[in-house]
Order: structure tokens, then C-alpha cells, then sequence
């Protein structure tokens, strides 16, 4: 694999925030440099978009439901109902210095598309996704001969939104195959803590319950 | 012959009408000579009034005004008894203590627009110059001299900026030309089932119900005033009309489906057999007791010249570059006379042009006319909206 990962600093998990938001959010967070501008794509309830504020980032963010977009709203959030798949074409290059997409791309019908206008809108786009290559799943599908199902992941096969499942290993040959650069690359365990960062790929994609993304466009011309 | 039955005489007189185009149950700021409203059309209007309604308090420090914008028949009447109708206001369930827009909290202020007939200067009000009713003689106006007209009204107040400035149909189109036109005199805003430009389908029904009034005998080139005549029926067959594209295909099957009104059998005439025909009739002929039809003309011919981008060389981003008004806009699923793809290019020219703004669908088979209607969803994002806009804006609960 082409792609080295790379050390990244965590000191937000140190901070006092830590308990009150998501692991992979404060990772995400600790990704992001303050004073930009940020999309969220997906941003569920805003808690995500919250946490970026408070750290003097102007986030932005679109969300499927109404209920989501609602209590978005309330919070003061500035967030647009829609769908990743239908509007990121609507948004002007370059507009944003990040565009993240947490726990969504799986969920998309056309991820390489989707992950493309990521990275045109922003800068730089931040890209989490559950690893169908966690060993749970393979053992489920090894052993249990049944369509995983974990503590993260507990739809069923018939009415999971999840359509475009990937491991850690496609997601880092898709970026290769487009033209995208990996910056930053971490894997999150089970509980949302981050794996060795010395591991090889094959444990990543072994141990990983979810990989966590900072990409940028690669230079033209490579 | 087959019986035949048109849209009744309106049961309140023109004459009521008339008076209260002039002198409004309402409150009225004059504009003398040394302020005409400076009309898009390049006429100086002056003298001219704004008749207006205000509902709870001022707060010392002047940032808790919202100014809402009525749609095309809609007036000032918001949430109080209409005086023409003897009917409750046209948004009382949005406007009221403890209401989405809370009148315990905020100071709420709606304006007839310039061109309407409820005491703001239009067709329906007495020219000075002539001491004749305006009629025809009166200028074309467009959405953007409504909007300012009513900045010299706020300014008359002297409130600085509005906290929000809110509306639907008509109304929202103003409160998008308030934000284009004055961005910092906006803190927030809320546009609701509109559109930064009236669409070819919408011109065309707007046309229709215009020669629907010109074609009433009784129009009499506009002059019915004089003539003591009353262009009732053109009038009501407009309503009728655009009555139709308020609602949805299915709001009007569930509500009338194929139901007789008060027979069992067709009477095979033209008599109004069914719900629906007898429902439309009502509408036509309760509006037109109200509503003036040369307003109606002049109304919405200045909803059909609206378009924001063109005075932006054709790119609507242009026109909200660089403002900090917040907004949240808001469409209906049924709703196919402003539908929802309108208000998501007024979301992505917001968007190119960094405005912080949020967009909600309200899922509803009730049409464009939801905006006016009991709908929860439609209340939840409009409080959510107005109360985190009231904390960034430093407003407390008790409107301090």
C-alpha cells in the first residue's frame, strides 16, 4: 500500500471536553484547525457541529431528517435539510477549508462521487466509515454465516441504510484510484479509541471497528 | 334551461372598502413631501401612508422588533379581529403570548403594503391630486419598493435593526428583498414558501386572475369607484383561480373528494353539486368583500416582476455576498406554487455566499397554504429558529 499512516496529536483527549462528546468527534475535532470553515454532511443531531464552534470554527451542515435539522436549528446551528447524495453539487468549489462526512459515506449510493465533491468543496475533507473488515464482521460471516451485526452496526441486512459497506483497506485504495491524498489516517477500536499508530495496515483493517480520514487533493499532474 | 348560479353580490359595501383604504382601523404613518417613496417605475410617490399594526413591547434597548410581511391578500391583521370581516387574524396561530412569535417576548409589527387596500397608499385610496380614487393612475409597484417603504416606516419607529423579519408567499419574498436590500438592519430572517423570483407558472396564473377582473363588465377600465359599480365576479373567478394553486390534489380530495354539497343526487345543472364548487364559490365571494381588484392587479404584477438575482447581473449569490443575517427557510412537500426546489436555490445562493442559513421541508399534503394553517412542524422550526436567534442576539425570556 502506497499510503503511509501517520502519527497524529491527540490532546483532545486529554482536554476536559472529553467526556462529555464522541470519541471519534473529538478526534475529528482535533483534525480540524480553528478559524476555518467547516461542512458537516450528515450532521445528525449537530452535537458534532457544537463541539467545532466552541472551538471558534464556523460550521455549517446538512442533515436527511427534519427532526435532526430541527434540533440543529434550535441550537442555534446554521443546517440545511438534504442528502449527500443530491446536493453536494449544488455547493461552489472550494467553498469550505473542511468537509466532513462521519459515519454516512456507507450510506450513500455513490460514494466515489460523494467523496468527490468533498474534495472539491473543501480543501481538505474528513472521512469516517465503519470497517466491514473488523473482525467481528468476518468472524460473524465466517463462523455465524449471517450478514454482521454489531453494537455500532445493529440493522438488519433488509432495512440497514448502510448500502456501500467498504474495509479500511478498499477506502485507501479508492483514494489512490482517485487521485486523493491521505494526510492523516487513524483507526478507532470498538469503544472509539485509537489503535496503535505503529500497527501495520493489516491490523488496522483487522482491529479497526472504524477509520477515521484527513484527506486533501493531491497535486495535479501525479 | 339548465340552472345557472354565479358568485353572489358581496354582502359588505364597496363604500366600507373604500373607507377604510383611507382612514384604516389601524395605525398610520404620513409621509409628506419631503419624504416620497422613490419607486423602482422612476416615480416619486408623495404624499403617501402606511397603515400598520403592533403587537407587544418595545424593549429599551430596541432589538426585539420583528416585522412581518403579509402575503398577496393577505394585511396588517395579524392577530387581531379584522375590521372589515369581523374574522381573528390571518397568523394567530403563529403570533400570540407563548406563540412561536411570542408577543410577550418580541414587539411585532405588520405593515399593509404600498399597493394594498387597507390604509396603505394603492389603486383603492384617494389620490390628492385629484381627490379621486388613485384606480389606474396609480404607479406600478414592484416587492422592492414595498420593502422600502417599510424601512421608513422603522425608521419612523426608530428601530435600528429588525430582529427578524418574517413572511410567507409574498411575505417571504420580502423578507428575502430585506435582507438583500438592508443586511445590516436584519438580524434574522425567515422566509417561508417563497421564492427569489416569480416562476413563468406563476406569472401565468397571476395573468389569468388579472383578466379574469379586466374581463367583469363592472371593471370598468378600473374606474368602478366612480361609476358605483363593483367588479365582484371578474374578482372572485381569480380568487377561484389562484385558490386552486394554494392547495394540492390531495389536500382537496381528502378534505371534498367527490362529495354532493347538500343533495344526494346530481341535479344535472350548473348549479354548484358539489363540496368542492361550493367551497371555491365561498372563497371567491368572501374575498371579494374585503379585497380591492384594482389591488389585486397591482399586487400581483409586483410579485411577478420580483427577481433578486437580475438586479445582481443574473447571480443571486451576488446579492446576499458577505451578509451576517442569519436565516431559516422553509417549504412545504405539496406545496407546487412556490415548491421546494425554489426555496433550495435561494438555500445554495445563500450558501455560495457564506450566509449562515438553514433550510427545513416540512413534510404536509396541504399545499402552499400550510404556511397559514395549523401545521406543528412548521411551528417547532420557527420557534427553534427565532429563540436561538433571540440568545445570539442577547434577547432574554422576559422580552429584556
Amino acid at each position: 500500500m502506497s499510503v503511509q499512516q501517520q502519527a497524529l496529536p491527540l490532546s483532545g483527549f486529554a482536554s476536559p471536553d472529553t467526556g462529555r462528546y464522541r470519541g471519534d468527534h473529538l478526534l475529528v475535532a482535533e483534525m480540524v484547525e480553528r478559524g476555518s470553515k467547516v461542512l458537516d454532511v450528515g450532521c445528525g443531531d449537530g452535537d458534532l457541529l457544537l463541539l467545532l464552534e466552541s472551538r471558534g470554527i464556523d460550521g455549517r451542515g446538512i442533515e436527511l431528517s427534519r427532526e435532526g435539522v430541527n434540533h440543529c436549528v434550535a441550537k442555534g446551528l446554521a443546517v440545511v435539510q438534504g442528502d449527500a447524495d443530491t446536493d453536494l453539487v449544488n455547493y461552489p468549489d472550494d467553498a469550505f477549508d473542511y468537509v466532513i462526512l462521519s459515519q454516512t459515506l456507507q450510506a450513500t449510493r455513490r460514494p466515489r462521487l460523494v467523496l468527490e465533491n468533498l474534495l472539491r468543496i473543501g480543501r481538505r475533507a474528513i472521512v469516517s466509515f465503519p470497517n466491514f473488515g473488523f473482525w467481528k464482521m468476518r468472524l460473524q460471516l465466517l463462523v455465524g454465516g449471517h450478514m454482521p451485526r454489531t453494537e455500532n452496526l445493529p440493522a438488519t441486512w433488509y432495512d440497514t441504510p448502510n448500502i456501500h459497506f467498504c474495509t479500511i483497506k478498499d477506502f485507501v485504495q479508492l483514494c489512490d484510484e482517485i487521485n486523493v491524498k491521505m494526510e492523516r489516517a487513524v483507526a478507532l477500536d470498538l469503544y472509539g479509541r485509537p489503535l496503535r499508530l505503529n500497527a501495520p495496515w493489516w491490523f488496522w483493517n483487522m482491529f479497526g471497528e472504524q477509520g477515521v480520514f484527513l484527506l486533501s487533493r493531491a497535486e495535479k499532474g501525479r | 334551461m339548465v340552472n345557472v348560479q354565479s358568485i353572489p353580490s358581496p354582502a359588505i359595501h364597496s363604500e366600507e372598502r373604500a373607507h377604510e383604504a383611507d382612514h384604516p382601523s389601524s395605525h398610520v404613518a404620513l409621509f409628506g413631501a419631503e419624504q416620497p417613496l422613490k419607486l423602482d417605475c422612476g416615480i416619486d410617490l408623495s404624499p403617501f401612508q402606511i397603515a400598520y399594526q403592533t403587537y407587544g413591547q418595545l424593549n429599551a434597548e430596541r432589538s426585539n422588533a420583528i416585522l412581518i410581511f403579509h402575503a398577496l391578500t393577505g394585511d396588517q391583521h395579524v392577530a387581531n379581529i379584522h375590521p372589515v370581516t369581523g374574522k381573528l387574524g390571518w397568523w394567530e396561530t403563529m403570533v400570540g403570548p407563548g406563540r412561536p412569535l411570542d408577543t410577550d417576548r418580541y414587539f411585532i409589527i405588520c405593515s399593509n403594503v404600498i399597493g394594498g387596500c387597507m390604509g396603505s397608499t394603492g389603486p383603492a385610496s384617494t389620490n390628492p391630486a385629484t381627490g379621486k380614487v388613485w384606480g389606474l393612475d396609480f404607479p406600478i409597484i414592484t416587492i422592492p419598493d414595498m420593502v422600502r417603504a417599510q424601512a421608513m416606516l422603522i425608521d419612523r419607529l426608530g428601530i435600528d435593526t429588525l430582529f427578524c423579519a418574517v413572511g410567507g408567499s409574498m411575505g417571504g419574498m420580502q423578507a428575502l428583498q430585506w435582507t438583500a436590500a438592508y443586511p445590516t438592519r436584519v438580524f434574522s430572517a425567515l422566509p417561508v414558501a417563497c421564492s427569489t423570483r416569480h416562476s413563468a407558472q406563476n406569472i401565468a396564473f397571476h395573468e389569468l386572475g388579472r383578466q379574469a377582473v379586466m374581463a367583469d363588465p363592472d371593471w370598468r377600465g378600473g374606474r368602478y369607484f366612480e361609476q358605483g359599480t363593483d367588479p365582484h365576479r371578474g374578482l372572485g373567478v381569480a380568487r377561484m383561480a389562484a385558490h386552486i394553486t394554494y392547495l394540492s390534489d390531495a389536500a382537496l380530495h381528502r378534505k371534498f373528494g367527490r362529495r354532493m354539497q347538500d343533495r344526494d343526487l346530481p341535479t344535472f345543472s350548473f348549479d354548484a353539486d358539489f363540496q368542492v364548487e361550493s367551497y371555491l364559490r365561498y372563497q371567491g365571494s368572501s374575498f371579494v368583500e374585503r379585497f380591492d381588484a384594482n389591488s389585486y392587479l397591482y399586487l400581483t404584477r409586483a410579485m411577478d416582476y420580483f427577481d433578486i438575482a437580475a438586479d445582481h447581473d443574473g447571480v443571486l449569490a451576488e446579492a446576499f455576498r458577505g451578509i451576517q443575517t442569519r436565516l431559516c427557510v422553509v417549504s412545504f412537500t405539496s406545496d407546487w406554487l412556490f415548491p421546494t426546489s425554489e426555496s433550495r436555490a435561494i438555500v445554495h445562493a445563500l450558501n455560495a455566499s457564506g450566509a449562515r442559513v438553514s433550510f427545513a421541508e416540512i413534510e404536509t399534503d396541504r399545499g402552499h397554504d400550510a404556511f397559514l394553517l395549523d401545521v406543528p412542524e412548521f411551528f417547532d422550526i420557527s420557534r427553534a429558529f427565532l429563540e436561538s436567534a433571540g440568545a445570539a442576539r442577547g434577547l432574554t425570556r422576559n422580552g429584556g
